[in-house]
């Protein structure tokens, strides 16, 4: 199982999980998308987050994301109530979110996009958006960065968009680790992956992890879950229909779950 | 921690400062510089038969000439840039710089000094620029070219109502020294596009607030979830367009020592080709401060060639329309070439 960092301090985390959805409901007009969901995280875990297509998944993370609010209920992060307004509020409260889009800037180079909207930039007393960027310490740690999470790609002074689908996941999931402080979502970090590039993105999700972050990995690849998941939470319909231990043995009732058969 | 043997994508550091497979594609690689290199080499290539066919063209006086009557265009070129950069459109600058300067010659005949009579022009130009972005971001209006639109009426009706429909002349000797030349044969106007031009480019390659233009304008969606302020960003480009036409208007009151509801008829139309000719991108987050400058000198030696051969007046609009054309559809197939890469690299990796 993976390594908690030293720093963490394990009797608060058996206390409380990182990150705790307690009663979620959320509504789009009569459609009701979340209906008193509740989940918890704990820090160097990985939550897989399963239902089949409308279940509700993508509706949960983006609350937790900050890019829909909830109608009802309540997040808290160390246990403690947190409201998130907006992305920014979750990037701030040390929640990152790699989007099924990846938001990736394709005009921008890899080092660009990990530090987009955090940008090293000094002196501290300007105003954010007038400080001068500290190009040469973004570079720095964009490079030991990736060499730690060990992503290769063909060049880092290259814009995105000359990038092959493997190498923007890989860059999309690693700029989640910059700033990742508690909670990093995955929204099908594999889809549209071929098999070696599937692995390189799980590896950087296992490394996330062992970092000591709590991971939600939505996926539909149930050889994953069983892999990496240490916990399973099934939705349908916008409510949860169960939780579990995934392993070899289960995988099929965590199907029937998912597809309510 | 599970590591998976995977030692076929995963290498070291040592990896990382040295690739091995960038150069697979010379043949896409070489037709990529070329299209972004291509409105330089154009401009070279477009002097050097210019100084064959005329005698005139060459000579310093032409030159300074050129650049004499580039100075507007260039100005607010470089602020239609910015906006152009966020996937906007500012069509306002125009009647922008008509409004500032006569704003600016009613001011200097109630008996305003120089400074305040500039300060004035550029305080104009970028209200209405406030005004476009203010509108734009939070009257959530679904593109920049409604509120520009309206705005470029609205300016231009504002300026012919001020002044009657008819020129002010008369303007402070500080600003009529502008049109005059300065040192090195050069006028006083071209300093100040170099000013704005080095003032810009420091905001805009090392400032934070550059970095968040090219994000906003690469992707606008991924930018609001990276907590950029992309409201107050957009604001800000259209602010500065606007004090580049107000500062474009000092230029031009200068030049002519007046101010003319007249003034800057068209210049919407020249600014945005001089950006795209310059080769900067339509798409938004492509290009730099260097693109619209070169597209502006660009369809300065085309007017000017094109004067020196006698070649009709109504001939230019043509000329530039068509170069327009190529401009644009060499930045598609740039999109397409980058495209092919793409497809490449992924295919070189699995």
């Amino acid at each position: 199982m993976s390594a908690v960092p030293a720093s963490v301090d394990h009797a608060a985390t058996a206390e409380h999980p990182v990150l705790a959805v307690r009663g979620a409901t959320k509504r789009f007009g009569s459609v009701v998308a979340l209906d008193d969901v509740s989940i918890e995280v704990r820090r160097g875990e990985i939550l897989g987050l399963l239902g089949d297509n409308g279940a509700g998944k993508s509706t949960l993370t983006k609350c937790i994301s900050g890019v829909h609010q909830l109608d009802a209920g309540a997040i808290l992060l160390d246990g403690a109530p947190t409201q998130i307004r907006s992305p920014a509020d979750a990037r701030f409260a040390g929640i990152e979110t790699v989007y099924q889009d990846l938001a990736l800037f394709d005009n921008l180079t890899p080092g660009q996009n990990f530090f987009a909207g955090r940008e090293l930039a000094g002196p501290q007393w300007l105003p954010r958006g007038m400080r001068f960027l500290q190009q040469r310490r973004m570079d720095a740690e964009t490079r030991i960065l990736l060499a730690n999470l060990k992503v290769t790609l063909p060049r880092l002074d290259a814009v995105v968009a000359m990038m092959s689908g493997g190498q923007r996941q890989a860059i999309a999931v690693a700029r989640s680790t910059v700033f990742a402080r508690k909670v990093v979502i995955l929204d099908e970090p594999t889809a549209a992956l071929g098999l070696r590039e599937s692995r390189q993105v799980l590896n950087l999700v296992a490394a996330l992890r062992d970092q000591g972050n709590a991971v939600i990995l939505i996926t539909h690849n149930m050889e994953h879950v069983v892999e990496l998941a240490d916990r399973a939470v099934v939705l349908r319909q916008g409510r949860k229909v169960g939780e579990l231990v995934p392993t070899k043995d289960n995988k099929q009732e965590l199907v029937s779950m998912i597809v309510g058969a | 921690m599970p590591e998976t043997g995977n030692t076929g994508t995963t290498v070291g550091e040592a990896a990382l400062r040295a690739p091995k497979k960038q150069e697979a594609v010379p043949g896409l690689a070489l037709g990529l510089a070329l299209l972004s290199a291509g409105p330089v080499v154009i401009l070279a290539l477009l002097i050097v038969v210019l100084s064959f066919l005329s005698p005139y063209f060459l000579t310093g006086r032409n030159l300074s000439n050129i650049l004499a009557q580039t100075a507007v265009i260039s100005v607010v070129a470089m602020g239609q840039h910015l906006v152009i950069l966020t996937r906007g459109i500012d069509l306002s600058v125009g009647s922008n710089v008509a409004l500032a300067s006569v704003v600016g010659a009613l001011s200097f005949h109630a008996g305003a000094p120089a400074f305040l009579v500039i300060a004035v022009m550029v305080g104009c130009g970028a209200a209405v620029g406030a005004i476009n972005g203010l509108f734009y971001v939070f009257g959530r209006l679904p593109h920049p070219f409604i509120i520009t639109l309206a705005t470029l009426s609205i300016a231009k009706g504002l300026a012919l109502q001020l002044a009657d429909g008819r020129a002010i002349p008369g303007m402070p000797d500080a600003i009529d020294a502008l049109g005059r030349e300065a040192v090195w044969g050069l006028p006083g106007s071209v300093f100040v596009v170099a000013g704005v031009a080095a003032v810009l480019f420091v905001m805009a390659k090392t400032m934070v607030w550059g970095r968040w233009i090219y994000a906003v304008g690469g992707r606008p969606d991924a930018a609001v979830r990276m907590g950029i302020p992309v409201s107050w960003v957009l604001v800000s480009v259209y602010v500065i367009s606007g004090l580049c036409a107000g500062i474009g208007a000092v230029i031009l009151a200068g030049r002519t020592d007046a101010g003319s509801p007249l003034f800057g008829n068209l210049l919407e139309l020249d600014t945005i080709a001089a950006v795209i000719i310059g080769g900067a991108s339509f798409l938004g987050g492509r290009g730099h401060l260097g693109h619209a400058l070169i597209g502006a000198i660009m369809i300065g030696v085309i007017r000017n060639a094109l004067n020196l051969l006698n070649v009709n007046v109504f001939f230019q609009l043509i000329v530039i329309g068509v170069v327009i054309v190529i401009a644009v559809e060499s930045d598609v197939l740039r999109n397409y070439l980058e495209g092919r890469v793409r497809v490449m690299q992924a295919g070189r990796q699995s």
